[in-house]
């Protein structure tokens, strides 16, 4: 039985930079391993002769000519930037103060 | 904190080392990896994007064929298994150099899988074993404004330019090199010099480490001598010539060994790489690979090359290294020493394309293996970097050989071609280097040296020929290295016979 612990889900939400308090982990771990096992009776219908799947299109090899294509000009790419700046796009500080 | 070196013999006393190399190959496709933006180097900034390559809401990506060619003839090429079934994996992490937040790469499923390169150290060859060859896109390229000048350290804020972002990578991996001992720095450079030769090959990349075409992350570790036991390794990235690439393997082992000797530990962790210094430094602490939550990406289908198209492909593959090296020194008839001098110097590439345009096997060796590697190394640049076409020496030579110039003078015409004053015939006319034939000019140096020497001159009349090249070194000198020499010989025998 899939089960995921109030550290892993505090592990996630750094990773993902999203900024939870303890009352919020203690309400959400219990939550997400409801989901999780949910999600995994699937694995008990499935048979041994049913494999994985990534993908809901029975597709491969969907491949494209190696030509170029018209893009967006920079004026139109930076358009929905907060900020820009040499025509590029200005991104706040990458490195926080710990690192 | 500059921590002491140990020395590098003593390095080898108590330990042996260990290396890795993962290196990125950007591909010469027309357009990215996964859209239809043109995959150039060096345009206005942002000026080759689309809404996929921007990771705008909506945009789909497409696999670009030729990309998946080129993954393929690489892989077989490196004597890799090519997988039958596998997927594009979304390596989730934040950094602007993505705007998607995550790289499109392969985890666990690579294109290619299970290969080996043989690679000539000093005639001593040793089979680097290619643990996977997978397919990636390249991302975006950032200046740092403010603290420190281009550091992204203490900088305030980051200017982020997307044209490179999604352009085709293929990352090859190589499982852990051990054995090498004292040589490991020098295989670590011949691997990636051979690696690079066979990329240009397979006509696949340009392949240019100073344009970042083709980029090494060296891994290195030491373990107690005889242990046998992988010891931790430290990961120096974006090591961008093959002369960094041994320095940096040096410069590991030493610092490694340093730490160790002091009872300390290796931290695993990514170090950068400065060419001014010759050292490394501690960049972020490595990420525990489940850290950049991997997993299939949805958008793109799997890629399943049928075993058709990829006998097909190996049908394309150029000759083997090693039998292509057996078969020049054969051609060109080059002795074993003259050989392994010439792979040393990375020059097999740029003889061929000497001979090719018409340059006499020995010739074009010399020129590179005993002038032009030399002043490649003077100047701490790439051979081919060295501002000296294949086709130019072929030209140097041609002079030389139609006697308008002789090889001192040729040296000249190469310090022309590295100033960019133009091709070797031009710099012979605007340089006044060709050599004089004339009778004229030459018999009156002629009659000048020997009225300076007239104890040689007499040894000449008296028949002892051999002393003519005292005679002729000063009718050289005279003449500022310009004189035919041959015709100055003759002229000294008649005017003293």
């Amino acid at each position: 039985m899939p089960e995921i612990t109030r550290d892993e889900v505090a592990h996630l939400a750094t990773l993902a930079r999203i900024d939870l308090d303890d009352a919020e982990l203690d309400h959400l771990a219990p939550q997400l391993s409801v989901i999780l096992e949910s999600v995994a009776s699937i694995s008990g219908v499935a048979g041994d002769d049913v494999p994985p799947t990534s993908h809901a299109l029975p597709l491969t090899n969907v491949f494209r000519d190696d030509v170029v294509v018209p893009g967006l000009t920079p004026e139109q790419a930076l358009s929905g930037a907060p900020r820009a700046e040499q025509q590029r796009f200005a991104v706040p500080r990458i490195l926080g103060d710990e690192q | 904190m500059a921590t002491a070196l140990v020395d590098f013999d003593t390095v080898l006393a108590t330990y042996d080392p260990a290396l890795g190399l993962e290196v990125h190959v950007e591909l010469n496709t027309a357009t990215k990896m996964f859209c239809g933006c043109p995959a150039v180097f060096g345009g206005e900034p942002n000026s080759q994007v689309c809404p996929t390559c921007l990771g705008l809401p909506g945009a789909m990506p497409v696999v670009n064929g030729k990309a998946v060619e080129s993954a393929i003839r690489i892989g077989l090429a490196l004597n890799c298994s090519i997988a039958e079934w596998c997927r594009f994996a979304r390596k989730n992490y934040f950094y602007p150099d993505m705007p998607k937040n995550f790289q499109t790469s392969q985890y666990d499923e690579p294109i290619a899988f299970d290969g080996w390169m043989d690679v000539d150290v000093d005639g001593e060859t040793f089979r680097v074993e290619i643990e996977r060859a997978h397919m990636e896109e390249d991302t975006g390229k950032s200046l740092h404004v403010g603290g420190a000048t281009g550091r992204i350290h203490g900088a305030d804020y980051s200017l982020v330019d997307y044209n490179r972002a999604g352009i085709p990578l293929i990352e090859i991996v190589t499982r852990p090199i051990v054995g090498a001992g004292e040589k490991a720095p020098l295989v670590a450079r011949a691997y990636v010099q051979q690696l690079r030769d066979l990329i240009l090959a397979l006509g696949v990349s340009e392949a240019r480490m100073d344009q970042g075409n083709l980029r090494a992350d060296v891994n290195l570790s030491l373990s107690p001598k005889g242990s046998g036991v992988l010891g931790t390794r430290t990961e120096t990235k974006n090591v961008n010539s093959f002369r960094s690439v041994e320095r940096a393997v040096r410069f590991e082992m030493q610092r490694h060994a340093a730490v160790l000797d002091q009872g300390g530990s290796i931290l695993q962790e990514t170090r950068h790489w400065h060419e001014d210094t010759g050292r490394t430094t501690s960049g972020r602490e490595k990420s525990d690979a489940e850290d950049y939550r991997y997993f299939p990406e949805p958008d793109l289908v799997p890629v399943a090359p049928s075993r058709e198209w990829v006998e097909e492909l190996r049908g394309t593959l150029p000759e083997n290294p090693t039998t292509k090296r057996a078969r020049l020194q054969g051609d060109w008839g080059f002795t074993d020493l003259e050989m392994r001098d010439v792979v040393a110097a990375g020059a097999l590439l740029p003889i061929e394309q000497t001979v090719a345009a018409g340059a006499p096997p020995q010739a074009a060796r010399k020129w590179w293996v005993a002038e032009l590697a030399r002043r490649a190394n003077d100047a701490g640049v790439e051979l081919a970097e060295v501002g000296v076409t294949p086709e130019q020496v072929a030209a140097v030579q041609a002079l030389v050989d139609a006697g308008t110039i002789n090889d001192k003078l040729a040296r000249q015409v190469f310090d022309g071609l590295q100033a960019g004053e133009g091709t070797p015939g031009e710099i012979v006319a605007a340089r006044g280097l060709a050599v004089v034939s004339d009778d004229g000019a030459l018999g009156a140096a002629v009659d000048k040296a020997i009225e300076a020497n007239p104890d040689v001159a007499q040894k000449i009349r008296d028949g002892k020929h051999a002393a003519a090249g005292a005679l002729i070194g000063a009718v050289m000198k005279e003449m500022r290295g310009q004189a035919d020499a041959g015709r100055v010989r003759e002229l000294v025998l008649e005017k003293l016979a």
